[in-house]
């Protein structure tokens, strides 16, 4: 296990990040949610403590608590007063080694998960998204956490203990630790709860296998919702900041092209945006608009207009906003002990080390307008995924 | 220590601050007293239309202008509208300070530029088609429709589609004129802020405020009638949907009630989304996607609301189960260790809220325009950590005993009987 800690001593706060290498990827292909499964079994008794007690104490520490399962990683994290860090570290101890996995809430467990996905099927826009994201990656890498209607019905107490069994473990695993907190302090408190935990060898990353398209799902709603996406290259690879930028330029902020184009000058809209998304062996650009049916082919078609342009007129003051833009977020992080736990984090599971602030300042910083304009001129968007809900199909080019 | 300054000026502008020399950041907000419940039925969905509109331009700004130089300086900023009041408010870098109260003073004074006004008009009606799409359905505005009448509180945010078709720029900048005169204005600051800086720079650029007087009177509503575009039904037919969505409303207490802290911590021992009586049974066992409850504070009263989020076949079932929670609490009140516990975690989340100026900032505004009054962090966690059982029992007496109104928006016809009402 790694374990990074950075101090913050400005703060009253401390936060935690615990990642674990058992996310939607290592599951069976037949049994899509069985990672979700075990990350909401494992914290129902651990330890000495029965599922309530656990959150007796979780509420008793004044943690604002987390958990969740990714492509790659399962995580656990809070955020919480300063002198509770060390009691809500051991916890999380019991609950990721010494977990009771009751079998006798197998059911409650597996119904909670069915609650989540009706949820979805309610949300046009997370639905566009969930089936956007499969057609993007594919099947193993780019399904949703959640399982399905079938697949859930067949998960089993056995397949729950094997997945615990051989993804629980210090293989990969990551600790990070913000806030007002003494790094020797931490590791003696990791060292003490994760010390002995046993670590081996790292499941092979799936390749992505997505493929362009586009698919509409039929639906009697108000608007139409669309999704879309192509292939990008990911957080770690050398370009990344030379493409982030010209998404940063498309899409962050009032004054960016999408926001300004799209809604502000054509009022066509009012949500549109796009941002990046990385696995660590692929990437993407997902975008999202939602828009009454008689401006939605419209709405597409400015939309994916801007994206193929957007090398062509590329302005310095836009890169100089997007600088600033930037730069901000990154000082106005050290105001938060979650967000930059869950920075550090991010940073290790996705380049395998952590990103002090000021390298990637001085990165950013270094970005030039021509690094920008060359990259898009020779990376043109390509291979587009499309998924829209709603009254009727658009026609797409 | 944050410290608090204010000052009052001759035009009857409050400018307030919390200042920490500390901080990271700035974060300024102007905060108006112009809500739904201050629109008369043509003026449905004109404050938050206005909000829109604020961004649009004013004499030394373009549209684009605004919204280039609101990124440019970097940070956080937007603004929203409720029953109330509108919001604007910004989060920088404190260097960015006399740019940051230019700007968004500036933007205090649009033009409402006719043609900007169209597009916007489309973008209103966009958002209101985006919010009828989304769970629960338009619900929430129903219940808040039914329970306070669709006048006053009950008034739609976003107005009807009917409503903002029929606007027009001028009855808007009319309202304008209206409410965002000085006396119903607050200007609020927070984090790494030079106060003295602050109110000399909004004194010299507010000084025609007081001057804003409006045109012409909109009559008086006829409450005879319903406003258009307006149905009371307390059913909501959904039928694409999966899931049934259920939500009670009931009193509560304001947002000037001595009991709004006890009330908060009896919605964590009831309703939390963890540990709570309510995910416990409901949650936790997977009957229910969603079962909680809270208290929704205004200036001068509250509600209170249960929301339940399930199969259409649990409703009724998961329903009793919540009455059987609420009544359970009506006779035995709470325990020590489980009203402990919920203070504990209330106090904490304060306390972690509390660390970006940006969060401190709409407490500190909110409660100087709607209360003139500031509450410092430490007074809060104190009078939080003062409530006690019997203070519980006094306010589940006050606003749980009596039947609330009920909403459910469901595709399955056996769902529910429009006409129950329930605890």
């Amino acid at each position: 296990m790694t374990v990074l800690a950075q101090p913050m001593p400005w703060l009253r706060t401390a936060a935690f990040t615990l990642s674990l290498r058992a996310g939607v990827q290592d599951e069976p292909m037949d049994q899509s949610g069985l990672s979700s499964l075990v990350c909401e079994m494992v914290q129902r008794g651990a330890g000495h403590h029965n599922s309530r007690d656990l959150v007796a104490i979780q509420d008793n520490l004044g943690m604002d608590r987390n958990s969740g399962v990714a492509t790659a990683t399962v995580s656990f994290g809070g955020a919480m007063p300063r002198e509770s860090i060390r009691d809500a570290i051991l916890l999380y101890a019991d609950i990721v080694r010494r977990p009771h996995l009751p079998s006798d809430q197998l059911d409650d467990a597996l119904m909670m998960m069915l609650h989540e996905l009706r949820a979805i099927e309610d949300e046009p826009a997370q639905r566009v998204m969930r089936r956007l994201r499969e057609m993007h990656y594919g099947k193993r890498l780019g399904r949703g956490s959640q399982g399905t209607n079938e697949s859930l019905s067949s998960l089993t107490m056995k397949q729950v203990q094997e997945f615990y069994q051989s993804h629980y473990n210090a293989t990969e695993s990551i600790l990070t630790v913000a806030g007002d907190i003494r790094p020797d302090e931490i590791f003696a408190i990791a060292e003490e709860a994760f010390g002995d935990w046993k670590s081996g060898e790292p499941c092979p990353m799936p390749v992505p296998d997505g493929n362009p398209g586009y698919e509409h799902l039929q639906a009697d709603s108000s608007q139409t919702h669309i999704g879309f996406s192509f292939p990008n290259i990911w957080y770690g690879h050398k370009d990344y900041f030379r493409m982030r930028a010209g998404i940063g330029i498309l899409s962050d902020g009032m004054s960016s092209r999408l926001f300004d184009r799209v809604r502000e000058k054509r009022g066509l809209c009012y949500t549109v945006s796009a941002s990046c998304h990385s696995l660590r062996n692929a990437g993407g650009v997902f975008g999202y608009a939602g828009t009454t049916p008689q401006r939605a082919q419209e709405t597409l078609d400015v939309t994916l207009g801007e994206i193929q342009n957007l090398a062509d007129d590329l302005e310095q003051q836009e890169l100089d906003r997007w600088k600033v833009r930037i730069e901000s977020a990154l000082i106005m992080e050290q105001e938060s002990s979650a967000s930059r736990a869950s920075s550090l984090a991010s940073d290790f599971i996705q380049i395998g080390r952590a990103m002090p602030t000021e390298e990637l300042s001085a990165m950013i910083e270094s970005l030039t307008l021509d690094d920008v304009r060359d990259y898009w001129k020779q990376h043109q968007p390509a291979d587009y995924r499309i998924v829209t809900l709603g009254v009727e199909p658009l026609t797409v080019k | 220590m944050p410290e608090f300054k204010k000052a009052t000026l001759k035009s009857g502008l409050r400018i307030v601050a919390e200042t920490d020399p500390r901080s990271y950041s700035m974060s300024l907000g102007y905060f108006v007293r112009a809500g739904a419940r201050n629109e008369r039925d043509p003026q449905s969905g004109l404050s938050h239309f206005l909000e829109h509109m604020m961004f649009k331009g004013t004499k030394r700004r373009s549209a684009e202008d605004v919204n280039r130089e609101l990124d440019e300086l970097g940070g956080q900023s937007n603004a929203y509208t409720s029953e109330e009041q509108t919001v604007y408010y910004a989060t920088v870098l404190p260097k960015f300070q006399d740019r940051i109260v230019d700007l968004l003073t500036d933007m205090m004074s649009p033009v409402l530029d006719e043609g900007e006004f169209e597009t916007e008009r489309q973008v209103i009606l966009e958002e209101i088609a985006k919010y009828e799409d989304q769970p629960p359905f338009g619900g929430f505005e129903r219940a808040m429709e039914v329970f306070f009448s669709p006048r006053g509180l009950g008034r739609r945010v976003l107005g009807t589609p009917e409503s903002i078709e029929a606007m027009t720029a001028a009855r808007m900048r009319d309202y304008f004129l209206q409410r965002y005169r000085p006396e119903n204005i607050v200007v609020a600051a927070s984090g790494n802020v030079d106060f003295d800086s602050l109110v000399s720079e909004i004194e010299q650029r507010t000084g025609d405020w007081a001057s804003r007087l409006p045109v012409s009177d909109v009559p008086d509503d006829d409450l005879n009638t319903l406003p258009e575009g307006i149905q009371l039904d307390t059913r909501l037919a959904t039928p694409d949907a999966s899931q049934a969505y259920a939500i009670m409303i009931g009193d509560g207490p304001s947002s000037a009630s001595p009991d709004r802290y006890a009330a908060r911590l009896l919605a964590s021992v009831l309703g939390d989304e963890g540990g709570s009586r309510m995910f416990w049974d409901l949650i936790d066992t997977g009957r229910a996607e969603i079962a909680t409850c809270w208290p929704q504070e205004f200036s001068d009263c509250g509600s209170w609301f249960t929301y339940l989020v399930c199969a259409p076949e649990d409703l009724q079932s998961n329903k009793k189960f919540i009455q059987d929670i609420v009544t359970k609490l009506l006779e035995d009140g709470v325990g020590e260790a489980e009203l402990r516990q919920a203070i504990n975690k209330t106090t904490a989340g304060y306390i972690m809220q509390s660390e970006r100026p940006s969060n401190r900032l709409f407490s500190i505004g909110s409660r100087t325009l709607m209360h003139d009054e500031y509450m410092s962090l430490d007074a809060t966690l104190d009078r939080i950590k003062a409530v006690d059982e019997n203070a519980i029992s006094r306010v589940a007496k006050e606003f749980l005993s009596a039947p609330a109104m009920e909403i459910i928006a469901s595709a399955a016809s056996d769902a529910e009987d429009t006409s129950a009402a329930s605890n």
